[in-house]
């Protein structure tokens, strides 16, 4: 359904993204991994329409981004991203129903509808942010507020999610309960789901393919059992990495051992 | 049985505790009345105010016949209630519905509860207009609001650029760029005072400062079209504005087409502005003070915000300048300068709230 066909982007001399391709199917989960300046979140960006492609094309059902208008796009691709200070007074339920904002009517002033509302109010008690819903963004700490983007995005029922660290501010706890959330999705609701981490082991754990970025070229793509391997992750970071299986769920356990430790 | 409706319960959530507090068209509408009705009353109360006394209730009888019969008054009242004080609190409602519309959609879009058409520089850049208009094409009127929107949308374009780096926009960033640009601007209006001759410079100087007093039968009714109209375009974009409100890159991701909706709201606040302007110069700090006002009692729903701002800015802008040509009557000071001294303070408080 969405595809990244040989994409390059450059800012000014600059290449971020050198040729890569990424076919995303339903119901499926891609973790990008690499180091930072790798192209990861250009790349993201640019799946949702954000950054056109210098060359090369991202197709959505076979035509590309931009021959849709934007309202069609997001509704079928939503962003969860790090979320910018809110400066004015927003609540929680008014900010996860900007979600609504493709799906709504396109008539003059747009009031939400009962649908949007039950859409809301789903997806609030999904995030366990239902008792908050009137409380106002800027009061929230930074792991409820991640968990709004996420609520605001599963708002939009869209059937590709591209997530950029969804778990970086998050405690353990609520790192499981979101990625949870996203597999429950993929799940039961064949939405696919690409998401941007340094977390190894959650990648490992969590998708069905693994790209490897490096320098704005894709280094491998595959399984993680196939890819996240000792000799590809030491290409990768440059640093020593340990690769056994986890003792409960089998998936690769990947531990960087620190020069320090030799 | 049991599961079936258990099921219900979890996939058709309680959905009325949520709408405590949202904003709906019901909200909207019954605020936006109130707020008509208080301005109703408020015209035909301050049009009894001021240095010559006029019968109420002749003078409500007036008015209700809209000019139809005279109820009694002298021709002398007459003329001062329809001809002089009626129109000039119909343009204090324009202006302020103008101004306070326009704030409001300034700050929505350019995330900073601070941008002001004054403080932006947007109002210089139309009195820079509506001057040029007035040495170069004096003998054409309509030439005013033409080069006052002008100006307007040009200096919109220039903050909005200046303020914009690869970083992004922050608000420090923007209210220096209004500041360079208002500078900028007063300096060419300096300059272009000069070209005039000493009799005319000081009625300029009071109406840079933002006098109602001066005005047309055709600019009035300019500024109170333009105010209507703008008003009702603002709000239809202002769900989009909500998510603008959130930054352009979120607003984008969720659908809205974002360089299109700036272009309209730059395009219509330009013509707030410059209507506004060029009918009573530069009013300042409305557009900051009424749109808090609002937020503060009705949150920051724009779809709210925009039309409750243009009508509680109406109704701000009439009492002020009924303050401003009765506190020292007969003399009477500029509404500028009343408007200001209620909003530089305010402005401080924002800024130091951060």
């Amino acid at each position: 359904m969405l595809q990244a066909d040989n994409i390059t982007i450059k800012y000014g001399e600059r290449l971020a993204v050198a040729g890569v391709s990424l076919r995303i199917q339903p119901g499926e989960i891609i973790a990008i991994l690499g180091p930072n300046g790798a192209g990861k979140s250009t790349l993201l960006r640019a799946l949702n329409g954000g950054i056109r492609p210098t060359t090369g094309e991202v197709l959505l059902d076979g035509q590309p981004l931009n021959q849709y208008p934007r309202r069609v796009v997001s509704r079928q691709i939503a962003v969860v991203a790090q979320e910018g200070d809110v400066r004015f007074p927003v609540t929680v339920l008014e900010f996860v129903l900007g979600g609504r904002y493709a799906s709504g009517s396109t008539g003059a002033w747009g009031w939400e509808t009962e649908q949007d509302i039950r859409v809301a109010s789903s997806v609030l008690h999904e995030t366990e942010l239902y008792e908050l819903s009137g409380r106002l963004m800027n009061e929230l700490s930074g792991g409820e507020r991640q968990r709004a983007v996420l609520a605001r995005a599963l708002a939009t029922e869209a059937s590709v999610l591209l997530l950029d660290e969804p778990t970086a501010n998050l405690d353990l706890e609520h790192q499981a309960a979101i990625l949870a959330l996203v597999r429950r999705r993929s799940q039961f609701h064949k939405v696919a789901a690409v998401v941007v981490t340094h977390d190894l082991n959650l990648a490992a754990e969590f998708s069905h393919h693994v790209l490897l970025m490096k320098h704005g070229r894709g280094l491998a793509f595959g399984a993680p059992t196939k890819v996240l391997t000792p000799e590809l992750l030491k290409e990768l970071f440059n640093v020593q990495i340990l690769v056994d299986a986890h003792p409960v769920t089998g998936v690769p356990r990947i531990t960087p051992v620190h020069q320090s430790h030799r | 049985m049991t599961t079936t409706s258990e099921t219900a319960l979890k996939t058709v959530p309680d959905i009325r505790g949520l709408d405590v507090g949202r904003v709906t068209l019901r909200k909207t509408l019954v605020a936006c009345s109130l707020l008509l009705g208080t301005l109703l009353i408020a015209i035909l109360a301050t049009s009894l105010f001021g240095s010559e006394p006029l019968p109420t209730r002749a003078s409500i009888c007036a008015i209700a016949s809209l000019g139809q019969s005279s109820c009694g008054l002298t021709p002398d009242q007459y003329a001062i209630l329809l001809q002089i004080r009626l129109p000039r609190i119909l343009l204090a409602a324009a202006v302020g519905a103008s101004l306070a519309a326009a704030g409001a959609s300034y700050q929505a879009l350019l995330r900073n509860p601070l941008a002001e058409p004054y403080l932006l520089g947007v109002s210089n850049g139309a009195a820079v207009g509506t001057m040029i208009a007035l040495v170069f094409f004096g003998s054409w009127e309509w030439s005013r609001p033409l080069m006052a929107f002008t100006g307007a949308l040009a200096s919109t374009f220039l903050v909005y650029r200046l303020a914009h780096s690869r970083a992004g926009a922050s608000p420090e960033r923007l209210i220096l760029s209004g500041v360079i640009v208002t500078t900028f601007l007063s300096s060419a209006i300096v300059f272009v005072t000069t070209l005039m001759d000493a009799t005319r410079i000081r009625s300029f100087t009071f109406w840079l400062l933002g006098d109602l007093s001066g005005t047309t039968t055709s600019l009035l009714a300019l500024a109170m079209i333009v105010a209507v109209l703008g008003t009702a375009v603002l709000s239809a974009n202002a769900r989009s504005l909500n998510l603008l409100m959130l930054g352009e890159r979120d607003a984008f991701d969720l659908g809205v087409e974002v360089s299109k909706v700036r272009l309209i709201i730059f395009f219509v606040a330009s013509m707030l502005v410059g209507s506004s302007v060029a009918s009573s110069g530069s009013v300042g700090y409305v557009g900051l003070v009424v749109p808090h006002l609002v937020r503060l009692s009705l949150g920051s729903d724009n779809r709210i915000t925009v039309p409750a701002a243009a009508f509680a800015g109406a109704l701000f802008v009439v009492v002020a300048d009924t303050v401003a040509r009765t506190i020292i009557a007969p003399r009477e000071l500029p509404v500028g300068a009343i408007t200001a001294l209620i909003g530089a303070p305010l402005f401080v408080y924002l800024l130091k709230r951060g």
